[in-house]
């Protein structure tokens, strides 16, 4: 006889039975690639940032400003091909404060320099033909011919349900005042990490209202056009401004991203805890089902026995049978997750990349399914292939 | 007539090995939701706490965080002049002009870095802020590179210990002393003289100002007053107020994550409660059969049934607070976004998050005994008593 179908005929037996644990490892599995993915997420945040272009920042911290006169120099540095100005906006939502994204002012230089990352791909046409300055996309002319222009991701145009040519408001916290920008082009982001939640906008604009023209920038993009001596460059640069009043601190774009994941500080730890919880829980869930399968069972194996069954295929028939449950159940709620998480754009707010579960996190699950599997049918395997069949058919229900 | 209750209780006790691990499966559901409790608390907490209620805070308007706000020398002699504000034992104004600037320190004992906020305060910080407690060392001397740590992250980032050296911009500060401050935010941050950070930080005005009201029923009156001053362009909010809502984003963070969690934790649970309790209704069929035919009511076979469910959930819910019992007090820390930089706080398991524990456990129980229950009740007499 087939042991497989002997085997699924068990399962078959208490269908409530199995479908209840089932579902509870479906439920810890799906749990547990959830946590699994916010972790990853974080991850794909690094990610987003290259390794062959560096961030320049204040050396105290970010919310210090480095002066736009070290643009020059940062310029000259052999290897730099170019030089973008990203400055933190910090702006909210007057009527809705809860309606939270991100605004930077950028310099033209940005859009060049993120030419592969974001595409446009809508725009106000222009009212006259305009140059558009050199390796920028020609959609871009009426957004440089205007001031307060703005430049926003196609997702936070849709949630907020604005149109191409609106004028909308940002309340500065850092930078006093009511801003207004009109929509002027709408970017799809090329590569996930990148984020459609944004808005971008003018940094001479921003320079000329919020800091009375002092000229300071929040950070540089550095674009090397030789990347493979990014750190030699970055060590360059820091020493340039080593003893001056704004001391520089040069890192890869993916170094400066981890940064603010470094930031999180004990919460990947606290995820990892209950991610271990929950399948310890789950584990005591699918041992409990499998003793009470042994014990309803116990004269049944006798049987078996009797007709010449050997132990260590008892041994095996009963492990089967634990971790068909486990791995059935795994498989469905890491591939629940991963598809339930990354369909729901479920972003924390603009502040992370769209939820995103690797694969690696998802075969993890499945393996640890299967190893709670061999786990929780080891103790009744051991006691059934050691069952003797006296003791087995003398018991009497 | 109802069935007794130790009934169930010997019942539950009688198969142990099944009853503990269903107990302990629910008592890991239920320390989970309490610990994110606990976390969501604690840090709420340490914020609620670093503002007190008899003092006002002026920021520069439109400011949402200490850190994106002005208040100018000028305007912080403006404010300091307000009759409204206590005088000190000195007998100088009760307020304390603050540079409030994060910098990026690296981590002790792992790698990365954080922001850890730096305050630049006035002498009369001390009798403004009197949580403030020097438990280790001395307090810096006033006009000297001299700056005193927050317990909470002396332990958590480099060069922090006493005799060592922090270095702001170009200059070297020495650590003098340790601080706690009843466990709030400040716990968390690096003190020194303001006159002596600003020009090394390179600042010319400060963030924010602090004062102490000579009466705090005048709250409503001086941020009026100050407000409509036309050279302050500032807004007053209680110190405790503005503290509190700096806690909001992460608290209901940490509330959302530990709801979502432990509600799909609790979905398991239900489910091994079930299958638990359909055998023991199982295994004890004709018992049941004999019961209804002795004359107890099918109300009274399902409310007893149910309530053994409820006993083995508070069960894992006793244990699921042991369980959670001892991270009451662990520090941990994340960067509040909206004051960004690093916030140590301690876990605190308060007794209601346990009697939330308990409920919720009890919840369980009664989602994973109902079916049960309701087969119990409904036994076809006649042929469970026929079977042998």
């Amino acid at each position: 006889m087939n042991l497989l179908s002997l085997v699924l005929v068990n399962l078959g037996r208490n269908k409530r039975r199995t479908i209840l644990t089932l579902l509870s490892v479906t439920v810890a599995l799906f749990l547990f690639c959830t946590l699994g993915g916010v972790l990853d997420t974080l991850q794909e945040s690094i990610k987003f940032g290259s390794e062959t272009r560096l961030v320049t920042r204040n050396a105290i911290s970010l919310i210090f400003p480095l002066p736009l006169t070290y643009r020059g120099r940062l310029e000259a540095v052999p290897g730099v091909k170019q030089v973008a100005v990203q400055n933190w906006f910090g702006g909210r939502d007057p009527k809705d404060e809860r309606n939270w994204y991100a605004q930077f002012g950028v310099d033209e230089n940005f859009y060049s320099i993120y030419a592969n990352d974001m595409e446009i791909v809508a725009a106000s046409p222009p009212q006259t033909p305009m140059e558009v300055p050199a390796g920028i996309v020609p959609q871009l002319q009426t957004y440089f011919a205007e001031q307060n222009a703005c430049v926003v991701g196609q997702k936070l145009l849709e949630k907020n349900g604005w149109k191409l040519g609106q004028t909308i408001y940002v309340a500065g916290t850092i930078y006093p005042g009511n801003w207004p920008f009109t929509i002027r082009a709408v970017y799809h982001a090329k590569k996930k990490s990148f984020g459609e939640e944004t808005m971008f906008f003018h940094w001479k604009y921003l320079e000329q209202k919020g800091m009375h023209g002092q000229g300071q920038v929040g950070v540089y993009v550095l674009d090397l056009n030789q990347p493979e001596r990014a750190a030699d460059i970055a060590r360059q640069v820091d020493a340039l401004y080593e003893n001056s009043a704004a001391a520089t601190r040069t890192e890869s774009e993916q170094a400066f991203q981890a940064g603010f994941v470094s930031m999180y500080g004990n919460i990947p730890f606290v995820l990892r805890v209950i991610g271990l919880a929950v399948v310890f829980a789950i584990l005591l869930v699918a041992a409990n089902t499998m003793m009470m399968a042994f014990r309803e069972r116990t004269s049944e194996i006798g049987v078996l026995k009797t007709l010449g069954f050997e132990d260590g295929t008892i041994f095996r028939i009963v492990l089967a049978e634990a971790a068909l449950i486990t791995v059935g159940g795994g498989v469905a709620g890491a591939l629940l997750a991963k598809w339930a998480l990354e369909s729901s754009g479920f972003n924390f707010g603009g502040f992370l990349p769209p939820m995103t579960v690797y694969w690696s996190t998802v075969l993890t699950g499945i393996a640890i399914a299967a190893v709670l599997g061999a786990v929780s049918g080891l103790i009744p395997a051991v006691r059934a292939s050691r069952l003797k069949i006296v003791d087995a058919l003398r018991r009497v229900e | 007539m109802a069935i007794p209750i130790s009934y169930n209780v010997r019942n539950v006790l009688q198969r142990p090995v099944s009853t503990l691990t269903t107990a302990v499966g629910i008592g890991l559901t239920v320390a989970i939701f309490i610990g994110a409790l606990a976390l969501a608390s604690g840090f709420r907490a340490a914020m609620i706490s670093t503002g007190s209620k008899n003092n006002a805070i002026a920021l520069r308007k439109g400011a949402d965080s200490e850190i994106s706000s002005i208040v100018t020398r000028e305007g912080a002699s403006i404010i300091r002049a307000h009759p409204a504000i206590a005088v000190g034992p000195d007998g100088r104004p009760m307020a304390s002009a603050e540079l409030v600037v994060v910098t990026n320190k690296q981590r002790l004992g792992q790698p990365g870095s954080s922001n850890v906020n730096v305050r630049g305060v006035d002498p009369s910080a001390m009798t403004v802020r009197s949580q403030i407690k020097i438990v280790e060392g001395r307090m810096f001397t006033p006009g000297t590179d001299e700056v005193v740590v927050g317990r909470r992250i002396a332990r958590r980032f480099a060069n922090c210990g006493i005799g060592e050296k922090l270095r702001f911009q170009q200059r070297d500060f020495t650590v003098v002393g340790h601080f706690t401050a009843d466990g709030s935010a400040f716990e968390s941050e690096v003190w020194g003289d303001a006159a002596v950070l600003m020009p090394a930080l390179d600042r010319d005005a400060f963030q924010t100002l602090t004062f102490r009201l000579k009466d705090p029923a005048q709250f409503e009156g001086v941020k009026k007053e100050l407000e409509a001053d036309p050279r302050l362009q500032i807004q007053v909010r209680r110190e405790s107020d503005f503290y509190a809502a700096q806690s909001e984003l992460l608290t209901n963070l940490i509330r959302f994550m530990g709801v979502f969690i432990t509600v799909i934790m609790a979905v398991g649970a239900i489910f091994g409660a079930m299958n638990t309790m359909y055998a023991a209704v199982g295994s004890r069929t004709r018992e049941i059969a004999t019961m209804l035919v002795l004359g107890f009511s099918p109300i009274a076979v399902m409310t007893s049934f149910m309530f053994e469910s409820v006993f083995l959930s508070l069960v894992g819910g006793v244990i699921g607070c042991l369980l959670a019992l001892p991270v009451n007090g662990i520090t941990t820390g994340t960067t509040n976004f909206q004051s960004f930089s690093e916030l140590a706080f301690a876990f605190r398991v308060t007794p209601a998050a346990l009697i939330a524990g308990m409920i919720f456990a009890a919840l369980m129980g009664v989602g994973g005994g109902f079916l049960p229950a309701l087969r119990a009740a409904r036994q076809p007499l006649a042929r469970t008593l026929r079977e042998t």
